[in-house]
């Protein structure tokens, strides 16, 4: 579900939060005396694609390189080695050596990392604007030019495999969206998890990871985002002089692999060590298709569905107080502990609707699905209220103010909605969209999407920890 | 440059213009004045941490904090808020409210529009939460249910675990090393609550930081504002807050194994470290990015991670406050490499203190630092955490166009110096959970 960051002192952020790109923490100004400035985008002579987002607030600059190839482009047996090669890209070029990469950025005063994801790989630099030129041609060197000795790879394999523990072998709830992602697809590659199996990473080698880049690091398989105190002609001329030089190479064709439409509830019990229950129910929904029309200033024309989703999950959920707090938390015979809903909304393969709660002590993993669905029936029956849904829409157009703020979530929203084949000014045509959903809209996809025949329920059955049990730990013959 | 930015520089860059007053009840606001963007952040701090609880009610400020915006009281003829009225007020202003507890630190934040209407709604909103807090008991009794039900989740995973040995082990029986427990959640009553928040949250006492698209002018009235349902007090006859003890340094090693069931080991290992205003401030903070501070290109990463693949994660931080924070070295590794990553960082934390940094590592420490200090504060959020910064520690208001020349005139001499009076390698807790018996 998440994606996986090469470093974890830089950012706690495990989540490449998608929905807080649009909704979430930031909050904004019905008033548009300051909306943002435009976005700039060209494209190289080799294919590669070029964002550029002026902002002068302060002389920083944030630099990110976004390769559209994720987990979801992996087969089976090689799962995770999207993420081991984002891994590797800071292993040298033949005039970089392992490491250096990250000492030059430091030394320019930068910080830095990456992250992979089931849709996008992206690397990432945030910058004083006036050392932009440096970081280009870093990044260009290694998009172009990767290159390590088979020594490395089995040093930071180790590292991933380290990794792969910390966040999902020793969290209960990730070994359970885990298992449950593997169930609720079948033919969608979506299926596997971004950091992979782990005998698929015991069995990986050097060359998978070289296969992998040369297949999918092509300069027409990706894009360059710039935001900050930059020049937009500058910004041309030291991508043309740097990203320029890497070899055109046709895009190698995709296979559709298209999820197979759901016919009937599929529910799955897993254990692990934990003392809280915990169950979720993700429903196969329509996720944000590009519109006909991309060219910048057509208007909205988004499938009104998947925005009519994610507003009904603000209703559910998008502030304190909403229904599900309300309906599942709350009063002496309370059933859950806390409860939620979130919408996919974006992505490049098939997205889900996801309830989720915690069990009150004393209350079953069944309850609490069971009030879940109810508070979707309920709105599916009555529709949601006008004061409901203008609060939504104050929350996601104080937001877009809010955003403002931030410029590096700025480069990454740009970087994604490129990576998913949106238009750049999908900000503005959801938020121009979102003013006309109507309570009916709501209702009707509260309706139209949650039957059980579209459902996968996953339920945690918490099992005493036991420190006399043997370590889990693979057997020695199978590690390198 | 580009003639057609919308936005314009927030500031001239030579210098940050802060802007200080202490106001007639008490409170000392800060300042700083973004223009670009029609929005404001707030940040409150008043000293009513945890360091200001007692033991065998651990937590009581945290929750206090967290009852904060479960409902306020009815008053002049203003109709009682619960809970759900106050999350929808909230929501409907398009803004954010928040109150949280750090071992110092008591902090309330606001976000909102700078749209007059919308401000002023909001700020008497806020205020109301501030000052007339509900505590609501019924409300308590449930919180305090989930609040068990998390603690015995939280038991269950070894990140938890291992801090909170940690944490007991190297503060001892000094506050920072309180630990919210089963049986002090039992102690807790919402009477404590309203004692904890009377007698602590007073303007008398109140840091106001305050970055955003107003003026001075309307920044003092905004503070008023939030401040105004406060019993004001004569902060000149007020009695000094009751002084907290310092946390006592370790006598002897001490190493602790606790057996767990998981994938990794996790291991921890630390001392108590420095107060906030100690004078060694800056060659500690060019030290530890060097030792462990550094992301990337920090020796305990390059040892640990980069050259044996031994932990995803591996680093050393400082913890300063009111009082002398734990500096810590963590990493999580195969259960069966944790005596090997262990010794591996203990070796690289000795050698450290004993020779202290190369003249290289100190170039590249400055050059991170201080090419660097334009992102500490590109953004009105990060902003509002540096002002508070020097609201809460008495900096001085040139404090950040001072910085680098500060990191600049680091020595390593004075690094060296500095970690040998701070840290004793031979005197250590560690702490390794999970770890396969040998």
């Amino acid at each position: 579900m998440g994606s996986f960051i090469r470093f974890p002192a830089l950012s706690r952020n495990t989540l490449l939060p998608l929905l807080s790109l649009l909704f979430g923490f930031f909050l904004a100004s019905p008033a548009v005396a300051q909306t943002a400035t435009p976005v700039t985008q060209f494209q190289l002579a080799n294919g590669l694609t070029v964002i550029v987002k002026t902002d002068r607030r302060a002389p920083t600059a944030a630099h990110m390189l976004w390769v559209r190839v994720g987990s979801m482009d992996e087969v089976d047996g090689t799962t995770g080695v999207a993420h081991v090669l984002e891994h590797m890209m800071f292993k040298g070029t033949p005039s970089l050596k392992p490491g250096e990469f990250s000492r030059r950025v430091a030394a320019l005063g930068g910080r830095e990392n990456a992250f992979t994801s089931r849709d996008a790989t992206g690397y990432y630099q945030q910058i004083p604007s006036n050392k932009l030129e440096e970081v280009m041609r870093l990044e260009a060197d290694r998009f172009a030019r990767n290159q390590w000795a088979d020594e490395e790879f089995a040093k930071e394999l180790e590292v991933v495999k380290e990794e792969r523990r910390l966040r999902t072998e020793d969290s209960p709830r990730a070994l359970l969206y885990e298992a449950a992602n593997a169930i609720t697809f079948v033919a969608s590659p979506y299926r596997r998890p971004v950091v992979g199996w782990m005998s698929d990473l015991e069995a990986m080698t050097p060359d998978d990871a070289r296969a992998f880049y040369r297949r999918w690091y092509v300069p027409a398989n990706a894009a360059v985002v710039i935001a900050g105190d930059v020049d937009v002609a500058q910004v041309r001329r030291l991508a043309e002089k740097y990203y320029g030089a890497a070899v055109s190479r046709p895009v190698p064709p995709r296979k559709p692999r298209i999820e197979p439409v759901q016919t009937g509830l599929r529910r799955m019990d897993f254990k692990a060590p934990a003392s809280q229950a915990y169950v979720s129910l993700s429903y196969k929904v329509p996720g944000l298709q590009s519109p006909a029309d991309a060219a910048p200033g057509a208007g909205e024309a988004f499938n009104r569905d998947a925005l009519a989703l994610t507003v009904l999950a603000a209703v559910l959920d998008g502030y304190s107080g909403a229904r599900l707090e309300r309906a599942l938390t709350q009063g002496d015979n309370r059933l859950a502990d806390s409860a939620g809903a979130s919408n996919g909304l974006i992505g490049r393969g098939p997205q889900v609707f996801v309830l989720d709660g915690v069990p009150a002590a004393g209350k079953t993993a069944d309850q609490v699905a069971d009030a879940l669905r109810q508070q979707v029936a309920l709105i599916a029956r009555e529709g949601v209220s006008e004061a409901e849904l203008k609060r939504v829409k104050t929350q996601w157009v104080a937001s877009e103010t809010y955003k403002l703020d931030a410029l590096f979530s700025q480069a990454r929203g740009l970087g994604a909605y490129w990576v998913n084949g949106l238009p750049l000014d999908t900000d503005e045509r959801l938020i121009s969209q979102l003013r006309s959903i109507s309570s009916a809209e709501v209702q009707a996809v509260a309706g139209r999407y949650f039957s059980d025949d579209q459902l996968t329920l996953a339920n945690l059955l918490p099992q005493p920890p036991d420190p006399g049990r043997a370590k889990r730990v693979p057997a020695a013959g199978l590690r390198h | 440059m580009g003639a057609t930015t919308i936005f314009y520089p927030m500031f001239s860059w030579a210098a940050i213009p802060v802007q200080h007053w202490t106001q007639p009840g008490g409170a000392r606001v800060y300042l700083v004045e973004s223009p670009a963007i029609a929005m404001v952040d707030v940040q409150l701090d008043f000293d009513a941490g945890s360091r200001r609880v007692a033991a065998d009610q651990a937590g009581l400020a945290g929750i206090t904090a967290s009852l904060l915006s479960k409902g306020v009281a009815a008053r002049g003829g203003e109709p009682a808020l619960d809970e759900n009225a106050l999350g929808e007020a909230w929501a409907d202003l398009g803004a954010q409210f928040g109150a949280s507890a750090g071992s110092d630190r008591f902090s309330f934040s606001l976000r909102s529009l700078t749209e007059p209407d919308l401000l002023g709604q909001a700020v008497r909103l806020a205020a109301r939460q501030i000052a007339e807090p509900a505590f609501p008991d019924p409300v308590w009794q449930r919180d305090r249910q989930r609040m068990l039900a998390q603690l015995k989740e939280a038991y269950t995973r070894p990140a938890y675990r291992v801090a909170r040995a940690f944490s007991e082990a190297v503060y001892g029986s000094h506050p920072y090393g309180h630990e919210t427990s089963e049986a002090s959640l039992g102690r807790i009553s919402v009477a404590d609550m309203q004692a904890f928040h009377a007698r602590y949250i007073t303007p008398c006492h109140a840091r106001v930081s305050v970055v955003g698209a107003l003026t001075r002018a309307q920044a003092d009235t905004l503070v008023t504002g939030l401040l105004a349902r406060l019993p004001q007090a004569d902060c000149a006859a007020a009695p000094p807050l009751p002084v907290v003890a310092e946390v006592a340094p370790l006598e002897r090693a001490q190493m602790i194994s606790i057996p767990f069931d998981s994938a990794q080991a996790h291991v921890l290992m630390g001392q108590p470290g420095y107060k906030r205003n100690d004078p060694d401030f800056y060659a500690l903070t060019v030290g530890n990015y060097v030792l462990g501070g550094g992301g990337f290109v920090s020796r305990l990463t390059e040892e640990v991670r980069e050259k044996r693949g031994l932990s995803y994660s591996v680093s050393s931080y400082f913890s300063p406050g009111r009082h002398a924070g734990a500096f810590t070295v963590g990493l999580q590794t195969r259960p069966d490499q944790a005596a090997q990553a262990t010794g591996v960082a203990r070796e690289v934390v000795a050698k450290f203190v004993a020779e202290g940094p190369t003249q290289a590592e100190l170039q590249a420490a400055k050059d991170n630092l201080i090419g660097g200090f334009p992102l500490l504060i590109d953004s009105n959020r990060k902003l509002l955490g540096n002002l508070a910064n020097i609201a809460w520690n008495d900096l001085p208001l040139d404090y950040l166009d001072t910085w680098t020349d500060r990191i600049g005139k680091v020595s390593v001499a004075e690094v060296k110096a500095a970690f040998a009076r701070k840290l004793q390698p031979e005197k250590m807790v560690t702490v390794i959970l999970g770890a396969t018996s040998q």
